[in-house]
């Protein structure tokens, strides 16, 4: 499978199983989503179950918290991560607060699905990676996939949670793993072997990471898309690093950060997302509160310039091979 | 911008900018002569299936059934018996006796904040005399009512008012955000006209589900200039949701005058046209007119028919809140002249004229509910006020029900508070 027949799968496998999950979204119903994620749920299981709603993402995710509250477990899509704005105050004072405010007499069992993420001439409003504004938040479980494996074994337990996840697909990987070589051919996903996805239920339980590659001399610290291309420079390189893809930002999985950083003691830390205030800030200084004494270079952060997602520069603004090569000579040779 | 001001098309005359002025500020003199309330019993009562096409006049009259004489009159009478409508003052009655002694403890230092509904009681209280049980309200800060209505316990709201060792909510929200999920009443946030769409998505899934429940939402006229007030027409019109949604016009948003929510130019029933919903406007002071619009549009829900705007038009009497001074900003004239009147004033007319009560009875039931507050007030302080700051509520419990399981960075933070207030002997 590639990364949306996974999606597809996991929600197909979850509606069949909780007769209380409902697919709601902008295109997601007759025509089964822009990026067919929900292709032939309406046709399988309903109308009042899978169906398109008017385009307002504060409606969407305000009516999905609603839900929630008469017992339903939606998973509200939003078209576009870079389209979840208008949405933020259902998501941050309404649906993260709302077991805390209620001491657990209402919760928020849903699940936002929303393609993020660039290296696809999205333009400022097709390629944002807004991850931060969320793991910010009390409240929320963020949660992004690299391969299609995860992706359905990670969406499944998402949706299993009882509380919201929001649930970011790079979408730039939902059709091949992409290593930052953008004048190279795409590579599908048929040739990893993380495209081997099981037709039934399985869960990759949320706040664990993936130790994609173990080495010693370097830890990579990545997620989505750039995972891939953390490999790809690594191999380029013939570098022994160790790639841990984090899969679940909130909660973290602290506990394999650590063993690895105990182990090389040079980071790097790789995200699309803009960099100040970034995820990466946050890896930055949780690293450094807690394994200093183990730390023999500065924590390299390689992500997104601070600027808007700009269109023809896209490939200037990636945080490609070129640069995380270059970080990971620099971190080496301090 | 001076440059273009000057520059170009100057025979035009210049535009002006209008800024909303309410008729009244401090020290006017009140005149409510050119307001129309229309006569009681003078608008029609639509079948419950009704087109909203056939509905527009709906959305300009005002409904009303109790007359100057305390009369219930014309097709909206829904001639409720006596009991009920004696049940219905009281629990009136309650709210307003529960409002002056919470109101009177926040000035005497026993929590931090208060809002009344005074005023504005029918609107709450007979909207949930006309609902069912489980029907689920989505409140704002101002349906207290709807609590007591459902005889959720006094003790119980005290407790979460004073944030003691009795609140289920365990001090974590400020006074009046109650939550009660066993009475239909969901959590309040403070953030305005969140519960608007929220209501309708919990109406949505019920007739999704194929239950009979239906769901509803009040909100103020200021919050209906929030997006959520449009997204969640547009859901409850597109899915025909089973939802009632209220729009409480008090006249008054905090500071700003209904004007500034666009009052000036149309009514709030008036939105529910563009929707192709049905709209009602209602005489929110009059407890019947109240009951009866409630009850329509519960009817029109319950028989998939669809949802229903009904603004019930009332006046806020007191303080936006414990932290607001109206004297500031609007005549003090405007609540005793108001051309509604008081909503317990006019159901207790009302009562009396039907025969079903007396001076002597009301004034009876008046000291009977001060008393019952003052029972559960004493019940509920001997739990702890504000005021006896951080022993209410085990520090720890802060930390829970952020997530369903505590995650390892809030167990960190919860042992680093316990060891640094132990390090600071406190």
């Amino acid at each position: 499978m590639n990364m949306i027949q996974a999606i597809n799968s996991a929600l197909d496998v979850m509606m069949a199983r909780d007769p209380d999950i409902v697919v709601m979204g902008e295109d997601v119903g007759f025509f089964g989503g822009v990026f067919k994620a929900t292709e032939h749920l309406q046709a399988r299981y309903g109308k009042t179950r899978v169906f398109d709603t008017p385009i307002t993402e504060l409606g969407i995710i305000g009516v999905s918290v609603g839900m929630c509250a008469y017992g339903l477990r939606p998973v509200p899509e939003i078209q576009f991560a870079d389209y979840i704005y208008p949405a933020l105050d259902q998501l941050v004072s309404e649906a993260a607060r709302l077991r805390y405010r209620s001491a657990g007499e209402f919760t928020a069992p849903m699940t936002i699905r929303s393609p993020f993420g660039g290296g696809i001439f999205g333009g400022q409003t097709h390629s944002q990676s807004p991850e931060a504004m969320f793991t910010h938040v009390a409240g929320l479980k963020t949660v992004i996939p690299s391969n299609p494996y995860d992706a359905k074994g990670l969406l499944i337990a998402a949706i299993e949670d009882n509380d919201p996840v929001v649930f970011f697909e790079p979408k730039r990987i939902y059709n091949g793993p992409f290593d930052g070589h953008y004048d190279r051919p795409v590579t599908p996903w048929a040739k990893h072997p993380a495209a081997v996805v099981p037709e039934d239920y399985y869960r990759i339980p949320l706040g664990k990471a993936a130790v994609v590659r173990e080495g010693e001399a370097v830890t990579i610290l990545c997620y989505g898309t750039m995972v891939h291309v953390a490999v790809g420079v690594v191999a380029e390189m013939g570098v022994d690093a160790e790639i841990i893809d984090l899969r679940t930002l909130v909660p973290l999985d602290i506990a394999a950060i650590e063993a690895s950083v105990r182990k090389t003691g040079r980071v790097v830390v790789v995200h699309e997302a803009t960099k100040t205030s970034g995820f990466g800030a946050e890896l930055a200084a949780l690293i450094q509160e807690r394994c200093f004494y183990t730390l023999e270079a500065p924590i390299e952060r390689v992500t997104g310039w601070d600027t808007p997602y700009p269109h023809s520069l896209e490939w200037a603004y990636f945080p490609g091979p070129v640069r995380l090569t270059q970080a990971l000579e620099k971190i080496l040779e301090a | 911008m001076t440059d273009m001001a000057e520059g170009v098309r100057r025979n035009l005359p210049p535009l002006t900018l209008h800024v909303p002025e309410p008729k009244f500020r401090p020290g006017d003199a009140v005149d409510y002569a050119d307001f129309d309330r229309g006569a009681a019993g003078a608008v029609s009562r639509p079948a419950i299936d009704a087109s909203p096409d056939v509905m527009r006049d709906h959305a300009y009259s005002l409904v009303r059934v109790l007359d100057d004489d305390g009369k219930a009159v014309g097709p909206w009478d829904p001639r409720l018996e006596p009991e009920r409508l004696v049940a219905m003052l009281r629990h009136m009655a309650l709210t307003r006796a529960y409002d002056d002694r919470l109101y009177r403890a926040q000035r005497q230092g026993k929590t931090s904040f208060y809002m009344k509904c005074t005023g504005e009681e029918a609107t709450s209280i007979a909207a949930a005399y006309a609902l069912d049980r489980d029907d689920m309200c989505f409140p704002s800060y101002r349906q207290q009512g709807i609590l007591l209505a459902r005889g959720w316990s006094l003790v119980d709201m005290m407790c979460q008012v004073y944030s003691n060792r009795g609140d289920r909510l365990k001090g974590r929200q400020m006074p009046i955000m109650y939550s009660a999920r066993e009475a239909g009443f969901f959590s309040i946030s403070g953030n305005l006209a969140t519960q608007y769409p929220q209501a309708v998505g919990f109406a949505m899934a019920s007739a999704a589900k194929g239950d009979t429940r239906i769901a509803a939402a009040w909100c103020g006229e200021g919050s209906t200039a929030e997006g959520d007030f449009h997204s969640a027409c547009t859901f409850a019109s597109v899915y025909r949701a089973p939802v009632i949604l209220n729009v409480i016009n008090n006249q008054w948003a905090i500071s700003s005058f209904s004007g500034f929510a666009g009052a000036e130019n149309t009514t709030f029933a008036a939105r529910a046209i563009g929707y192709g919903m049905a709209g009602l406007r209602v005489d929110g002071n009059d407890a019947l007119a109240v009951y009866a619009a409630t009850e329509w549009a519960a009817e029109r829900a319950r028989a998939n028919a669809g949802p229903t705007l009904i603004e019930f038009f009332t006046y806020r009497a007191e303080g936006h809140s414990t932290s607001d001074d109206p004297t500031k900003y609007r005549s003090a004239e405007e609540n005793v002249k108001w051309p509604l009147g008081d909503p317990i004033a006019r159901l207790k007319e009302h009562v009396i004229a039907i025969g079903a009560w007396d001076e002597e009875r009301h004034a009876a039931m008046d000291k009977a509910v001060i008393d019952e507050v003052r029972t559960a007030q004493k019940e509920a302080e001997a739990m702890g006020i504000l005021a006896d700051g951080l022993l209410q509520h085990p520090f720890a419990t802060m930390f829970e029900d952020v997530f369903e399981e505590m995650p390892w960075h809030l167990k960190e933070q919860s042992q680093q508070m316990h060891d640094e207030r132990k390090k600071a002997g406190i």
